[in-house]
């Protein structure tokens, strides 16, 4: 009866377009580019009717630029965990109270209790990463689990390392490395920061984004990058290993959360709850490549991810990893200004 | 009864207040489009600094235009002059000075050979000049970088042919920058070059060989200073956005030195100081007037020497 069997499957998709189409609703979501499974999308869409449309942007501060100038239309903002705080103090989320949500049991424990959103009143993780070291051990055999690669690098590797250039967590790469603490406004601290920064860079080749090919075709020999893009250069250049530094190095947590002026908060609710399904988290890190915080996924992803060093921090390290907090107006102008002494 | 005169004057003030009628959707586009965000960035100038970007609106402060020029010292709180950006001003400057000497190196015997064709072959050379703009520039960009690699064509060439045996680095280097810059930039000095080339009465030269200049006396005396006007043309062309450069420094220079674009980019990211940001950018402004103004002082000059 196979005449039935497609009869049936051409009632069935005849139903799921009239579905779409009549859609009872509509979804906005602000988030990175290149940050949202679009399968993920289309399992939402169906399962609740609502037609979402996702627009990128490209950093923590063009978003809240943008939010903050009014008429925007966006229902779903994906902050980093260091602009929760500002994003929650300038009054632009809704307390949506995600944690008295049905799926909020999936959330993993690690992931709860943070200080930037204590409790989970407005937030939910959506994936979450870190930076340490990239080194292609066909170069360098030595310890690759210390900053050392970069700001003491080792002769192998001087003049073939790129740093990201990300102002955050090169700074607070280089004061965990120094001995200071993240914020510290302690003048000798960085004072030798700086010195060690400017002394370190002419032994770096770059300062850039993009380097999966780049360790591919061997223009790179180290990176201090992220740990998701350090599995894809593994996939094509196998020698390449990632490494926590002991020194200290910074988490970071992007999370949904709904926007004060949201036109569609009861579809950004079930949006968020949505999401705290370990299916539907396992879909966005599949097609991120980072890990996200919910219970129960590792089954649904994909079998190269499951067991990839780079995404499960060995618990020998765990000790060394923290969120980073926003450091006060003050603080951040005098990073800022050394920074801007690095890069001159 | 209206004199003749008195219609023709009449008529004139018609002819001025259409024209301006005629005028004005033109005008009232740049005045909105152009001048009311500048005026914008101006005022952003001179307020304080909000604390997680922005500003704060209405409180005004000369923070912003003093750390241009000035910084305190993080460490001892002296008040010096700002080095860094003024060795970022600096780096700008100079790159997009050697930028356009060597387009114009490169594009003064392109355009001379193209002016120098029958007339109707020199519209397929023009042609085969503008083929680069139909591509992105972000695209061309990264196509370079596939040139200039370690691994890439041009390496790769120089070690077959047995010039070099290991691969040199230029990737990452100014001289990425400038070579990515001066393939960008061509064009826009080929092209106003050809334009005064093309009205040359090139018996000026043949009299000139006539009286026995040697060729390089005809370069000089006769059709350098005929192109005047062009080479100015093609240098500010070029002059004035190699200096607010950002994709070419960014994509080909590894990001490791600064330019002014990506300092001005800085501010109003990372950084979260829009003032300094507003402030750097205005400062920009004033020196590509400033290049503006020498040019239409010398056009003006060369301008009444011969039309």
């Amino acid at each position: 009866m196979k005449w039935k069997l497609t009869a049936a499957l051409a009632g069935a998709a005849f139903f799921a377009a009239a579905g779409t189409a009549h859609a009872e609703g509509e979804l906005n979501i602000y988030n990175w580019g290149n940050y949202t499974s679009p399968e993920m999308i289309k399992k939402f869409e169906e399962a609740y009717k609502v037609k979402v449309t996702i627009t990128d942007y490209d950093s923590n501060d063009t978003a809240l630029a943008k939010v903050r100038a009014g008429g925007h239309g966006f229902d779903i903002v994906v902050p980093s965990a260091s602009f929760v705080q500002i994003w929650v103090k300038e009054g632009l989320l809704l307390e949506s109270r995600p944690d008295q949500m049905e799926n909020f049991k999936n959330v993993d424990e690690r992931w709860v209790n943070l200080d930037w959103d204590p409790g989970r009143h407005y937030s939910v993780p959506w994936l979450w990463g870190l930076m340490g070291t990239v080194v292609d051990t066909s170069i360098y055999k030595g310890d690759i689990n210390t900053s050392a690669i970069w700001l003491d690098p080792p002769p192998e590797l001087v003049g073939k390392i790129n740093v990201a250039p990300e102002m955050t967590d090169v700074m607070y790469s280089a004061i965990r490395y120094m001995g200071g603490k993240w914020c510290t406004d302690d003048k000798e601290v960085l004072k030798k920061v700086r010195d060690k920064l400017i002394e370190a860079k002419p032994k770096w080749i770059a300062m850039d984004y993009g380097t999966i090919e780049k360790f591919a075709s061997r223009d790179y020999a180290a990176a201090f990058y992220w740990n998701g893009a350090a599995m894809r250069s593994r996939e094509q250049n196998k020698d390449v290993r990632f490494g926590y530094p002991k020194e200290g190095f910074a988490y970071f947590m992007d999370s949904a959360a709904i926007l004060k002026d949201a036109k569609n908060p009861d579809n950004a609710k079930l949006f968020l709850n949505f999401i705290m399904d370990p299916e539907n988290a396992a879909m966005i890190s599949n097609f991120a490549k980072y890990a996200n915080g919910i219970k129960g996924s590792q089954p649904f992803m994909d079998p190269a991810m499951k067991d990839a060093p780079e995404l499960n921090v060995p618990a020998e390290f765990q000790a060394a990893g923290e969120f980073l907090t926003t450091c006060s107006p003050e603080v951040t102008d005098i990073y800022a200004k050394i920074w801007q002494q690095l890069l001159k | 009864m209206a004199t003749p005169r008195e219609i023709a004057v009449a008529a004139e003030q018609r002819d001025i207040r259409n024209r301006w009628l005629l005028s004005s959707p033109a005008l009232i586009i740049i005045f909105l489009a152009a001048i009311g965000p500048l005026f914008v960035v101006l005022l952003y100038s001179f307020m304080l600094k909000g604390d997680y970007g922005d500003v704060k609106p209405w409180q005004f402060s000369s923070d912003g235009w003093f750390g241009v020029f000035l910084q305190r010292d993080i460490f001892d709180d002296t008040l010096t002059i700002a080095d860094a950006h003024i060795s970022i001003f600096w780096r700008s400057v100079k790159l997009s000075l050697v930028t356009t000497l060597v387009t114009l190196f490169l594009g003064f015997p392109t355009a001379y050979f193209i002016a120098t064709r029958p007339p109707q072959r020199r519209d397929i050379w023009l042609f085969l000049v503008t083929i680069p703009f139909w591509t992105n520039i972000l695209i061309r960009t990264f196509a370079m970088q596939e040139v200039i690699r370690n691994e890439g064509i041009v390496n790769s060439v120089m070690i077959w042919i047995g010039l070099i045996s290991a691969p040199v680095q230029i990737m990452f280097t100014d001289w990425a920058i400038l070579f990515g810059m001066a393939y960008v930039y061509l064009p826009l000095m080929v092209l106003p070059l050809y334009a005064s080339m093309e009205k040359i009465d090139f018996r000026l030269v043949e009299a000139g060989y006539d009286l026995y200049a040697t060729r390089l006396q005809v370069l000089w005396r006769i059709i350098i200073p005929l192109v005047k006007p062009g080479i100015i043309a093609g240098s500010i062309l070029v002059f004035i956005p190699s200096l607010g450069a950002y994709v070419t420094p960014r994509v080909l220079g590894g990001g490791k030195n600064m330019m002014l674009g990506n300092l001005i980019e800085l501010q109003f990211g990372q950084g979260r100081n829009w003032p300094l940001g507003a402030a750097l950018s205005i400062t920009l402004m004033i020196i590509v007037t400033f290049a503006l103004l020498v040019y239409v002082r010398n056009a003006s000059k060369s301008g009444g020497s011969h039309g």
